[in-house]
């Protein structure tokens, strides 16, 4: 029997290559990036009469603007792909930021909130707004695996309570004067450390849904839940878990956020929820769960990034362009529900 | 008890011993488990010897699916034992029982449609690195050898929706194998699966019975246990009935410890005169799917399509009753030309289309049984003067029609998950019903159910041709076809192959148009 097994092992390996190999979605969204690119370009030079993309330091505010929002939603693509969803990912932002903000203070600024809480070391501010990330994330999943009510609510209710939180812990008034040292972690590398930030989350969590366990459990539970728990898997500690790292990544977001532009307020985060979930809608995450990658999502947020400083550089004006940043995300659902009658039709 | 009885009537099969104290690999016993309103499991008993396969027979309803359910750790029993190799063992979650070595292949199909076949069989024990990172490769491996052991031409890398269910079926197979248990419980694998991957099924089993694993294997297929199983065990009503070996008994011996009845005639055919042509359907086409599909149907003439799963007949359907609608031919309702767009043209047109797939595409799982037997006829026969449903009405007929159907059942406000398949089904059949069809198109009619509810829904079919329904019967139990079927039209590969009248088909004739 083993070497029966042996020898059909060397057979496989010597021709190994012929591995079906298929074309990854993720090919697709990305020529729809650098076709919107272009099209810029293009328009660029025929109104503007200059270049879009030859310019570092547009390209450069793109992709800043793009980290954070990127950031959450790589935990919203998580939570997505698990069949579920995060609607709180803007207010939590908002939330550990005004928190984490108290403990990042210099004592050099005039309007210190608590004198007991200044000049702390980097991190302690850092581990606070992760925490406070965590948390809200933590209450999230174990709503909705203890109480059994649908995400949509549990993060509903999560998102008005969060918002509520951050107006009420400094009574509204915003936050500044920050430690030079929490700064750099919005301006450290020539302010190019949020993207860093980014990538190196983005790559983590490639490699975790694709090459580990819990990656595999993700895709499972919102490929058919029941088959997931015949399998074996502990279905309400992965959804915590899912959820809790989402709002972790919340509470970096929010971290990256305030370090950037040196002021925590209680009115920020407003939409990024939505953004979030357009970019991993953008990005071919299915709503319907069980479907969809990190890469497609980092590619999403590129798309809307570009989508947003491309209709600056044409001075659009900013109504038309939610109007039409609506209706693209309207498209990507459309899209995609288009693909999977496709896959039905072919079964 | 009796099993000191049921020992000395079973003879020892030819299992290989292994290194084992105990006769019985699995043993259940005075199992009870009870729902809100339902006892589903009464004082059971299930005694499974190493290296046999031991068939689990009875109604639906019979407790048979909630009785592995107990044994896989997907409910937990209310009183009673389970020994595992001589030993008592508590299963609390189906990890539990897997780690135990008990392994399940569910009726309906639990696999992640969305991830890979490799993923889906190797989920929670992906081979890992040194890094502790899953290695596709390796997973890879493992899957085409396990296929190879099987005999099963899958890529590994393929997506799960992109299979047939048949293939789908394999692959479940395949991963109740891979966990190398001692059980191994397959609750009717060969409902979605043709002849051929059935012999095959049969071939993997044998094996793994030569390797001494005990196999439970619930089936309604008489030909089956035969064919496969050692012994047997009866259940009716959620009560255990008794346990021989299948090869002391006759196909009407078990089909009394069933029923508690006996049934004298499968087939209830009765010859009807025929009127004119109803529905006719000329050179129907739908590109890459079926050519050029032409057929009759008269008033009171039940027609049978037969072939094998995949070869365009249930779509066939699909198209006459506007679910996909075809790329080019017509259909022809009493000598007009109707152009049916979408099923609520068919339904207008006197149709009715009873689907092959009871959860996915009949039932309202989270509805009751009001709501799903009414939902397809809220059109025009049950509104009032005011405009509004005459729900007073259409309850009444509901409920008489449950009563006629012998839906069993408390109330109408009863979910329709709670049903067994037989009566899930009759409530589907009574959705048509009320719709007062002239054609009836039912596909799979009696796909999973047992032999009652099966015979009960003959006898309907029977009385409505009788009243002049032209019906289209489609299934792959071939007898069901040639039993109930005044003509059997046979399909291969999305073409029509022959169209035989009830005295010239047999199984031989049909076999050699379906598979040519």
């Amino acid at each position: 029997m083993t070497t029966l097994n042996d020898t059909i092992k060397t057979a496989k390996d010597s021709q190994g290559a012929k591995k079906t190999k298929r074309i990854p979605p993720e090919v697709s969204i990305l020529l729809v990036l650098v076709g919107i690119s272009i099209m810029f370009e293009i328009l660029g030079w025929m109104f503007i009469g200059q270049s879009f993309l030859m310019n570092m330091s547009r390209l450069q505010i793109i992709v800043l603007q793009v980290s954070v929002i990127g950031i959450i939603a790589i935990g919203v693509t998580m939570v997505i792909i698990t069949g579920g969803i995060d609607l709180s990912s803007g207010s939590v932002v908002a939330m550990s930021a005004m928190i984490a903000a108290t403990f990042a203070q210099s004592s050099n600024w005039p309007k210190v909130l608590s004198p007991a809480l200044t000049d702390l070391p980097f991190f302690v501010p850092i581990l606070v707004g992760l925490a406070v990330g965590a948390m809200a994330g933590f209450v999230n999943g174990w709503l909705i695996t203890k109480t059994k009510i649908p995400p949509f609510i549990a993060t509903l209710g999560m998102m008005v309570s969060a918002r509520g939180v951050a107006r009420w812990y400094t009574d509204g008034s915003p936050v500044s004067g920050f430690t030079k040292e929490f700064a750099m972690l919005g301006n450290a590398l020539d302010r190019w450390m949020p993207v860093v930030i980014f990538i190196v989350v983005a790559i983590i969590f490639h490699i975790v849904m694709r090459y580990t366990r819990f990656g595999k459990f993700t895709y499972a539970i919102g490929a058919n839940p029941q088959a997931a728990r015949v399998s074996g898997i502990n279905i309400d500690r992965h959804l915590i878990k899912v959820y809790t790292i989402a709002g972790l990544l919340v509470g970096l977001a929010a971290m990256v956020a305030i370090a950037r532009i040196k002021t925590a307020q209680a009115g920020m985060g407003l939409m990024y929820e939505l953004d979030a979930i357009a970019a991993a809608v953008i990005g071919g995450v299915s709503l319907s769960g069980g479907r969809g990658r990190i890469a497609g999502t980092v590619i999403g947020a590129l798309i809307l990034g570009v989508m947003l400083s491309g209709f600056t550089f044409l001075r659009i004006d900013a109504y038309y362009q939610d109007i039409i940043k609506g209706a693209i995300i309207v498209v990507a659902v459309v899209i995609d529900q288009q693909r999977q009658n496709k896959r039905k039709k072919t079964t | 008890m009796n099993s000191a009885a049921v020992e000395e009537a079973v003879p020892v099969n030819g299992a290989i011993p292994r290194e084992q104290s105990f006769e019985y690999v699995l043993e259940v016993d005075h199992v009870r488990k009870e729902f809100p309103g339902v006892l589903a499991l009464d004082d059971v008993m299930l005694k499974v010897r190493p290296g046999s396969v031991h068939a689990l027979m009875g109604e639906n309803g019979a407790g048979k699916s909630t009785l592995m359910k107990v044994i896989a750790g997907i409910y937990q029993p209310d009183s009673g034992e389970i020994r595992l190799r001589g030993e008592t063992i508590t299963l609390e979650t189906p990890l539990k029982a897997q780690e135990s070595g008990i392994a399940m292949i569910h009726q309906e199909l639990l696999l992640m449609n969305q991830m890979t076949v490799a993923e889906n069989i190797w989920i929670r024990r992906e081979p890992t690195n040194s890094f502790g990172f899953i290695d596709h490769s390796e997973m890879h491996r493992m899957t085409e050898e396990l296929f190879e052991r099987l005999n099963i031409q899958l890529d590994p890398e393929a997506e799960i929706s992109t299979l047939s269910v048949a293939n789908r079926q394999m692959v479940e197979i395949a991963k109740a194998v891979s966990f190398n248990s001692d059980v191994l419980i397959m609750d009717e694998p060969t409902s979605a699966i043709t002849e051929t991957e059935v012999a095959h099924l049969f071939d993997i089993i044998r094996s793994l019975r030569k390797q001494g694993i005990g196999i439970v294997y619930i089936t309604h297929k008489m030909n089956e246990l035969f064919e496969i199983a050692d012994e047997f065990s009866v259940f009716r009503d959620g009560k255990y009935i008794g346990t021989h070996a299948s090869s002391d008994v006759t196909r009407d011996d078990i089909i009394q410890m069933m029923v508690g009845r006996s049934v004298d005639q499968m087939f209830p055919k009765e010859e009807v005169e025929l009127g004119d042509v109803l529905l006719s359907v000329k050179n129907l086409t739908l590109e890459g799917v079926f050519h050029d599909v032409s057929f009759d149907v008269r008033a009171g003439e039940i027609l049978g399509f037969a072939g094998l799963v995949g070869s365009g007949r249930s779509n066939v359907a699909e198209a006459i009753f506007g679910v996909t609608p075809a790329d080019s031919g017509t259909v022809w309702i009493n000598g007009e030309e109707v152009h049916i767009k979408n099923p609520n043209d068919a339904i207008m047109q006197g149709m009715a289309f009873l689907t092959e797939d009871r959860k996915e595409t009949g039932c309202f799982l989270s509805l009751d049984i009001q709501e799903n037997i009414q939902s397809a006829v809220l059109h025009e026969n049950f509104v009032n003067s005011g405009g509004f449903v005459d729900q007073a009405k259409l309850n009444e007929e509901s409920e008489e029609l449950c009563r006629k159907l012998r839906v069993k059942t408390p109330n109408m406000e009863e979910s329709i998950e709670n049903l067994s398949g037989g009566n899930q089904q009759k409530v589907l059949i009574g959705r048509w019903l009320l719709t007062h069809p002239r054609i009836l198109i039912l596909d799979e009619p009696t796909r999973g159910i047992d032999v009652g509810a099966k015979s009960e829904i003959h006898t309907l079919v029977t009385q409505l041709a009788h009243k002049g329904v032209a019906v289209i019967m489609i299934s792959s139990e071939l007898p069901e076809v040639l039993g109930m079927s005044d003509r059997v039209l046979v399909m291969h590969e999305g073409h029509v192959t022959g169209i035989l009248d009830r005295s010239e088909a047999d199984q031989v004739s049909v076999m050699n148009l379906a598979a040519q």
